[in-house]
Formats: structure tokens, C-alpha cells, sequence
């Protein structure tokens, strides 16, 4: 097993700076500025095709900035030279779409990361899992395959999944965006949990209503840029910018 | 006019009557009793056991087994080829893959056969006759395999491989545990269908030139033919074939039936 090493307290969980990307001749981000401290709570609100997935999927490196960079914990993820497996190993993600492995049972899915990444040993593993399935209320579906759990359910254990890993810092992608609406408060409630146990999160959501209540600051973008970003309850109820007006008048 | 019914019935009884008189005629013109005797000779058929199963049978199993293995294995390097960043690694595949399938089987089983220890003289592909048919029928089935696996790995979502490297899984070990795995399941009837052909083309080892105990089902049913003056040798043989070929292709209709319903 590698030796931890441990995150500089001082830096900044995650920390963008002049972030560019482009697909082809479409840019998509146009130059991102914007920092999470540790323990924060971030939600990024904006309209479809704004860059937020991008945003956060250039994080973790699911994709390669133009231009810019990108420092977890004080190291630079973005540096060619940096270990992305191990940085990500500490960086859980949470997908709209859930991702959970289909041939593999609720505890395999929990499980396989732990061993091959991690080193743990089967028996290790499987406590780690236990402890985080039941954290998120499904301790009696460990030998479930995810075709038969509900989409709720799913999203739940995705999260228990990324939790086994230890992760400093959780990314959340519309983790509700999929599921029926009577299947979202579970959902929520979990992040909440999440939220007040100190875990460092950034979260792209419609959910405005998690945004007011458990973000430390919220994130408005548009067109590939952070138009404003602020105090949540501040910014909905007070938006300084035209653009955050217009967009929160149609969600709210 | 007739309705649209009366008309479907009109051609089924049609297609009945054509039936009817088909196997009239054939039961009238031709000569039953010869062909018992061509055909269905008892007396051939029994000589032909145990050694049709105990020798035949097995080797065209163990042929086909060892030759779909390698194929596979060679296959999934193949694919993963195709699908590699680098380059040069995809025109290698794809040139192996376009050769393989484009040249008859039979010529390449003469290359390995014969073509190869002129080449390499002093050299031969180890383990006899089976080491020489698991090389040029895994060859052709590796790809011929290539390009399903292949395609069975691109329609394993792309979320699949992204959540296991947001895990912190290196590209191969994703592979490896998430995204392989997955894609066979995909393409398990194809690649049962594969299994099928190469245990038609497993027949090409004659020539390889086999002696008594090496003999497939084919070659020991022309050596019996030729030894009896009897076409029996062949329907003992053809059956043989169906006792592999037809698990196999129930088997594949059965997996392509559960994966319609899970759809
Ligand atoms: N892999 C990709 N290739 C090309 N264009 C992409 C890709 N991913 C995203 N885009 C484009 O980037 C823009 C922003 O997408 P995205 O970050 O998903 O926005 P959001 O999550 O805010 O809806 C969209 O116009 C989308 O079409
Ligand atoms: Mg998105």
C-alpha cells in the first residue's frame, strides 16, 4: 500500500485558475476563476450547455482543459507529470446517470475500487463497504445487482461507492436530475448527512432548494463563464447580474 | 374481390399443395432401397464405433477448443489494438484483421502447414498437429473476433469506464474489470455463433496431414468412405457435427432471446 500523503491544510480543496476548454472550435469554458475550501459546500447552478459538467468533469480530469490549471489539495492535477490515478483515488464522483456496474453485486461495486486502487484486503474492503451502505440506508441490498434497485436506490449506492474510497472531496453532477421526483428527497437527505460531516462538496444542481439550505456558496454560470457567484441565499434572493436574474426568474 | 383473409388463406393453401406434391414425386422417383443402401448402411455405421467418438469426435472438439482459446485471447489484444491511441497499433490490427478475413482459410492452414516450415526450416510450431490447427484456425477466428469484441467494447456505455476511472482504476485495470467483462455479455451470441464456424472449419486439418490418431471428424469419415464404397461414413459424421453445432446454436438463440427481454 502507498503511503497517504497528506493533504496540505492550508491549500484549497480545489482551486481553477484561468480554466479554458474547447471541443473542436466550440469553446466551452472561457476562462474559469474559483476556488473550495475545505469542508466547503459548493453549488454550481446554471442554464443546460453553460459548461457546468465540464466544469467539473476537468477537475477530476475526466476531460483535459485547453488551457489552465487545476490544484487538488495543492497539487496540480492538470501538471503532465501528476499521478491523475491516485489523485482521483481521493476525489469521489457522482454521475447523473448513477454508473454503477451491472454484472457486479451492490458490495462488488463497493468493493473492487477498494481492493485494486487501495490495496485493501477482501475482508477490509467488505467492513468499509458494510459501514457506508448502511450510512446511506440500504445495509440489507448488499447482494443486489443494480437493475434491481430503484433509481434512488442506485444513485445511493453510488454514493456509498465513492465514500468507501475515503475521498477528501465529493463532485456531484445533477445526481437528482435522473430519478422521479418522489426519489430525489432520499437522495438529498444523504448529501445533507454528507454536508454537515464536514465533507468538502461541489455539486452542479437544479435543486435550488439544497442550494439555499445546505451551500456555504453558490456558483452562477453561463455561456462558459462564472457570471456571479456569492453567499447562496444572497445571490437568489438578490442576484446582481442580469443574466442570474433571468435564469433564476424561470427556475424559481 | 377477396378479402385480404381469403386471400392469405388462397396462398397457404397453395404453399400446402406445392408441399404435398413435392414429397409425392420424391417418394415415387426415387429409389428407396438404393439409397438405404448408399446411405444408411448399418453394418458401416456400427464399424465406424467407438473410434468415430472416442478419436474423431474428440479431436475435432479439442481442435476447435484450442483454436477458439487462442482466438480469443488474440482477438481481444486485436480490439484493444483497434481501439488504441497510438497509431501505428491500429494499422498493425487493422491489417491483420482485413488480412485474416480476407484469405480463405484453407490457405492459410497451407501456410502454417507447409509454408512455415520452409520458411523456418528446423523451426515448427510446438504440439504436433493440434499446435499448427490452433495457430491458423485461431488466426482466422481471432480476426474474424477481433472486430465483434471490438464493437461489444464500444457499446459498453462510456459512463462505465468513466466511473471506474473516477475511482481512481488505472485505464487497463477498468478495462480489465469493468468494461471486458461487460462487453462480453454483449456479444456472447456472436462469439458462441464463431465457436459454431470453427468447428465446421476445424475439418481443414487434413491439410495438415494427419495420421490415425490425429483424424477429425471429417477426414475419419472420408478415410471410412473410401475404405467402405459407402456414403454412410458421411451421415455418421454430419451427425456427429449437428451433436456439437446444435447445443451451441440453441444456446445462442436462447441468449439472444433473454437479452431481447431485458432490453
Ligand atoms: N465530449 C464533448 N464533445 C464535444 N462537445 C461537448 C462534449 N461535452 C460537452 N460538449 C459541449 O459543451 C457544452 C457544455 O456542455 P456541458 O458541460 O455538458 O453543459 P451543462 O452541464 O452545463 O449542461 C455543450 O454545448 C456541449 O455540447
Ligand atoms: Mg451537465
Amino acid at each position: 500500500m502507498t503511503t497517504e500523503i497528506r493533504p496540505d491544510r492550508g491549500a484549497a480543496a480545489i482551486d481553477v485558475r484561468d480554466l479554458h476548454k474547447q471541443f473542436g472550435d466550440n469553446e466551452v469554458l472561457k476562462g474559469i476563476d474559483f476556488h473550495i475550501d475545505n469542508g466547503q459546500v459548493v453549488c454550481v447552478i446554471g442554464p443546460s450547455g453553460s459548461g457546468k459538467s465540464t466544469l467539473l468533469r476537468c477537475v477530476n480530469m475526466l476531460e483535459t482543459p485547453t488551457k489552465g490549471q487545476i490544484f487538488v489539495e495543492g497539487e496540480e492535477i492538470t501538471d503532465p507529470d501528476a499521478d491523475v490515478d491516485r489523485l482521483r483515488s481521493r476525489i469521489g464522483m457522482v454521475f447523473q446517470q448513477f454508473n454503477l456496474f451491472p454484472h457486479m453485486t451492490v458490495l462488488r461495486n463497493l468493493c473492487i475500487a477498494q481492493e485494486k486502487v487501495k490495496g485493501r484486503s477482501r475482508a477490509e474492503a467488505v467492513e468499509v463497504a458494510r459501514r457506508n451502505l448502511a450510512k446511506v440506508g440500504l445495509a440489507e441490498r448488499e447482494s443486489a445487482y443494480p437493475a434491481h434497485l430503484s433509481g434512488g436506490q442506485q444513485q445511493r449506492v453510488a454514493i456509498a461507492r465513492s465514500l468507501s474510497m475515503d475521498p477528501d472531496m465529493m463532485l456531484f453532477d445533477e445526481p437528482t436530475s435522473a430519478l422521479d421526483p418522489e426519489l430525489v428527497g432520499d437522495v438529498l437527505a444523504v448529501m445533507k448527512d454528507l454536508a454537515s460531516e464536514g465533507m468538502t462538496m461541489m455539486v452542479v444542481t437544479h435543486e435550488i432548494g439544497f442550494a439555499r439550505e445546505v451551500g456555504d456558496k453558490l456558483v452562477f454560470m453561463d455561456d462558459g463563464v462564472i457570471v456571479e457567484e456569492g453567499d447562496p441565499r444572497q445571490v437568489l434572493a438578490n442576484p446582481q447580474h442580469e443574466r442570474t436574474q433571468a435564469f433564476l426568474s424561470k427556475v424559481l | 374481390m377477396a378479402s385480404p383473409r381469403q386471400r392469405a388463406a388462397r396462398a397457404r393453401y397453395i404453399q400446402y399443395a406445392v408441399l404435398v406434391a413435392v414429397v409425392v414425386a420424391a417418394a415415387f422417383l426415387m429409389d428407396w432401397a438404393q439409397i438405404q443402401r448408399a446411405f444408411f448402411n448399418i453394418e458401416v455405421a456400427r464399424d465406424m464405433f467407438p473410434r468415430v467418438l472416442t478419436i474423431a469426435l474428440k479431436n475435432t472438439v479439442i481442435y476447435t477448443a484450442c483454436a477458439f482459446a487462442f482466438g480469443l485471447a488474440l482477438g481481444v489484444v486485436l480490439a484493444l489494438m483497434r481501439l488504441s491511441s497510438v497509431g501505428p497499433y491500429r494499422w498493425i490490427a487493422t491489417g491483420i484483421i482485413e488480412f485474416f478475413r480476407g484469405v480463405p482459410a484453407l490457405v492459410v492452414f497451407l501456410a502454417i502447414g507447409t509454408g512455415v516450415p520452409t520458411a523456418f526450416p528446423g523451426r515448427e510450431i510446438p504440439g504436433d498437429v493440434l499446435g499448427q490447427v490452433t495457430v491458423a484456425l485461431g488466426l482466422v477466428g481471432g480476426a474474424y473476433m477481433a472486430e465483434t469484441i471490438r464493437a461489444g467494447i464500444q457499446a459498453v456505455p462510456k459512463g462505465q469506464l468513466e466511473a471506474a476511472r473516477s475511482l481512481g482504476m488505472s485505464h487497463g485495470r477498468a478495462m480489465v474489470s469493468v468494461v471486458i467483462p461487460q462487453a462480453f455479455r454483449i456479444i456472447l451470441p456472436p462469439l458462441t455463433n464463431e465457436l459454431i464456424l470453427l468447428t465446421k472449419d476445424s475439418s481443414l486439418v487434413y491439410v495438415l496431414g494427419v495420421y490415425l490418431e490425429t483424424q477429425e471428424l471429417t477426414k475419419f469419415g472420408r478415410e471410412t468412405m473410401n475404405t467402405t464404397s459407402s456414403l454412410t461414413a458421411l451421415v455418421v459424421v454430419g451427425f456427429c457435427y449437428l451433436l456439437i453445432t446444435i447445443p451451441l446454436a440453441i444456446i445462442v438463440r436462447r441468449m439472444e432471446h433473454r437479452a431481447e427481454r431485458a432490453r
